[in-house]
């Protein structure tokens, strides 16, 4: 199993960045190994369709769960049809990537079953 | 910590003159609120000429990409400008045998470089326009301009006003107060998507009541709650009234009314917020709408 | 003549002024120029304002014409479709992707370009239209013809919308062009543009043969007014300011009017009776009608302008 968390910096002590499509990077941890690595994303400047792009990426990089603020409808249709799970964080303030993984060991964030985050399109 | 913006679905009906004046009464009112602002109209940045911002940072903001031509390959094939559905590409007027770009039409497809069988196209980042963080006479002010002619305004709109959730993140600040562009599209939406609260600003008279039916329907499609304010509510009585049924059938508080008031021109011209320069009708109304917006 | 009124900011009142001039010249009187006859009209009244279209409160269109307009979206052929990526590579907008074995399309970000398409190597993909908005046309009771187009709430990209409505040959009393296919003849086209100074307005200012810039006397207006020149300028239509609620003390506007060789076309006084008219859906030739002739002298100042410039 491998979870993607959208991040503010390429580490495992960073705080998380609430956005998913925008966020700065995506660590992906391996379940198992505990092993991780750190991904800028590719659609953060993306001019449209960030959260098509950011999901692309994350499932190429053979995540089965992502973890963000929120998912907007785009980045949501993509990663239902790849069949990745999405959680989300609540009271994100400054939680730690690190901090993130436990609390989804722990069964502790919400499953989301549609886009909880408005959607953008265009330019 | 909570986001408003305001909006108009029409242009000129007092956006930028309320904005400023909230500015002012977060920094200088009865109760103080820890504001940041940001003027997300970055077609027409007005607020700068109202709040004296110092300079503190700026950067360069990256648009679209557009299509740049090497001529050194380019064989005139002109395959490329039948694929170009933006009619950006034209034979170049002093060797009609090449091909040039308009790269205000270019709309940054791409098409033309994967079909130009000398791969003498590329795609290359424009420079569009500018983000700043000042300091303002008021707070701390983020804002931006779009070079004219640009496109991706809604992406500089996006821009702007992450710089300024980043600047306020943990830092103990109550509100940021979004000045939004004109109408319903692009750069509307970015300005509205994720916003805790959207005050729509309008004008009695058919024009500003068409407009502010479409501008209801955006906010609401993209689930921001949603609060009318009527300014120049006075010039005529019966539009206002058609607009206080068309909100209260929709369930949309209108949460201020604005008479007509030559201090408004005044202040803009002095280039002070009508609140700072003076108590008549109409500053006496905005200082009112702003203490039940805090009260929210 | 191609007229085309636009503002740096929002609300100065080009509506005010290009629906003002479109009943000036539509008018038998005046300028002597014949405003309709057997069912032909002359002067074509195009509102680019799609994001926020007014002039139709102060013409009064009969729309008998809508058709729906926006982008040729993909649609993706499953059978032939072998999943290679190819078109989710070639988009620059991130508006199809190709994930396990589906191709998923997200027409809200396509810009209809044609990428995919073109790129797609078994052939896959059609395209079909997706409206984003609607074009209307009309004739009104004042001897002009009139369209618009009207952007579907929560779409993003005005521009084709605009683009489409320019090219629309819509009206009355078809003549014959050179290649046969027939095409409206207008003596005169007013272009209401959008506010502000981005894609929407370049679009809608394409091939104006003279440009109204409505500005007020601020320091709001003469910013947007700066920015707007260098838009005209840059498209090389020649250009005249209109001042608006005029009387507010502020010079700075006019002098760089002067300094920047712009002439001054017309004078409209801040009046509380205006604001009151255009709220009651009442044209600025209606609250005062001295203004039909003096729309009609500033047209002829500007075919003195435009004749002056062509030559």
């Amino acid at each position: 199993m491998k979870i993607a968390i959208s991040a503010s910096s390429p580490d495992l002590k960073a705080e998380i960045d609430p956005r998913f499509g925008r966020a700065v990077c995506f660590i992906v941890v391996d379940e198992e190994s505990q092993e991780w690595e750190a991904y800028d994303n590719p659609a953060r400047d993306a001019t449209g369709g960030a959260g098509v792009q950011a999901a692309r990426f994350i499932a190429e990089k053979g995540a089965d769960v992502a973890i963000s603020g929120a998912f907007g409808p785009n980045a949501f249709e993509i990663m239902d049809a790849t069949g990745m799970r999405m959680f989300v964080f609540q009271n994100s303030g400054s939680l730690k990537v690190s901090e993130v993984v436990s609390r989804y060991r722990d069964g502790e964030l919400d499953p989301v079953t549609g886009p909880s985050g408005p959607g953008h399109h265009g330019k | 910590m909570r986001e408003l913006v305001l909006l108009s679905g029409k242009g000129g009906t007092g956006k930028t003159s309320l904005a400023a004046s909230f500015a002012h009464l977060a920094a200088e009112g009865e109760i103080p609120i820890r504001a940041v602002i940001v003027d997300a109209d970055v077609d027409a940045s007005n607020l700068e000429l109202v709040l004296e911002p110092v300079l503190l940072e700026d950067r360069a903001f990256e648009g679209g990409k557009v299509v740049v031509i090497d001529r050194d390959l380019c064989t005139g094939c002109m395959e490329c400008m039948e694929v170009c559905r933006f009619e950006a590409l034209h034979p170049s007027p002093d060797s009609p045998d090449l091909v040039m770009v308009d790269p205000i039409s270019c709309e940054g497809c791409a098409a033309c470089t994967h079909i130009c069988p000398e791969n003498a196209m590329h795609m290359e980042q424009e420079i569009a326009g500018s983000l700043y963080h000042s300091e303002s006479r008021y707070g701390p002010l983020f804002h931006a301009a779009l070079h004219p002619m640009q496109d991706n305004s809604g992406k500089l709109v996006m821009a702007v006003r992450e710089m300024a959730r980043a600047h306020v993140s943990g830092n103990g600040y109550d509100l940021i107060l979004v000045d939004g562009p004109p109408g319903i599209g692009c750069p509307v939406i970015s300005a509205v998507t994720g916003s805790d609260s959207a005050l729509i600003v309008t004008e009695p008279g058919a024009a500003g009541v068409h407009d502010l039916k479409r501008i209801v329907e955006t906010t609401e499609h993209f689930g921001v709650p949603t609060m009318v304010c009527v300014n120049k509510a006075d010039i005529h009585p019966e539009g206002t009234e058609e607009i206080e049924a068309y909100c209260l059938e929709r369930g949309i508080e209108v949460v201020g009314k604005i008479p007509f008031d030559d201090a408004v021109t005044t202040a803009m011209v002095e280039g002070v917020p009508v609140t700072a320069s003076g108590n008549g009708p109409a500053a006496r109304a905005i200082h009112h709408l702003w203490r039940r917006l805090i009260r929210l | 003549m191609r007229i085309a009124v636009a503002s740096g900011k929002g609300g100065t009142g080009k509506t005010t002024v290009s629906t003002g001039l479109a009943l000036s010249l539509a008018g038998e009187n005046g300028t002597g120029m014949r405003a309709h006859s057997q069912n032909r009209y002359r002067l074509l009244f195009i509102d680019c304002d799609v994001e926020a279209p007014n002039a139709h409160l102060f013409l009064n269109p009969d729309f008998q014409v809508r058709i729906e307009t926006g982008p040729s979206v993909p649609q993706v052929d499953g059978d032939a479709c072998t999943y290679c990526g190819r078109c989710a590579e070639v988009c620059e907008f991130n508006a199809i992707a190709v994930v396990e074995e589906q191709v998923l399309t997200f027409p809200h970000l396509c810009h209809g370009c044609g990428s995919c398409t073109l790129n797609c190597p078994e052939g896959a993909i059609t395209e079909v239209p997706r409206a984003v908005g609607l074009l209307e046309a009309g004739p009104t009771p004042y001897g002009l013809y009139f369209t618009r187009g009207i952007m579907n709430v929560g779409e993003a990209m005005a521009v084709p919308i605009i683009r489409e409505l320019k090219k629309w040959d819509i009206g009355p009393g078809r003549e014959e062009t050179q290649d046969g296919a027939g095409s409206t003849i207008w003596e005169n086209v007013i272009i209401d543009v959008p506010p502000g100074t981005t894609c929407p307005v370049v679009e809608a200012l394409q091939g104006a043969d003279f440009a109204l810039l409505v500005a007020e006397p601020t320091p709001f207006g003469l910013h947007d007014l700066r920015l707007m020149v260098e838009v005209v300028s840059a498209m090389n239509i020649p250009a005249g300011v209109v001042l608006n609620r005029d009387g507010t003390g502020y010079e700075d506007l006019e002098r760089f009017c002067e300094d920047a060789d712009l002439p001054l076309m017309l004078r409209i006084p801040l009046d509380r009776r205006i604001a009151e008219g255009l709220a009651r859906r009442e044209p600025l030739t209606t609250i005062y009608p001295e203004y039909l002739d003096r729309m009609r002298e500033m047209y002829e100042s500007m075919v003195k302008m435009v004749g002056r410039d062509l030559r």
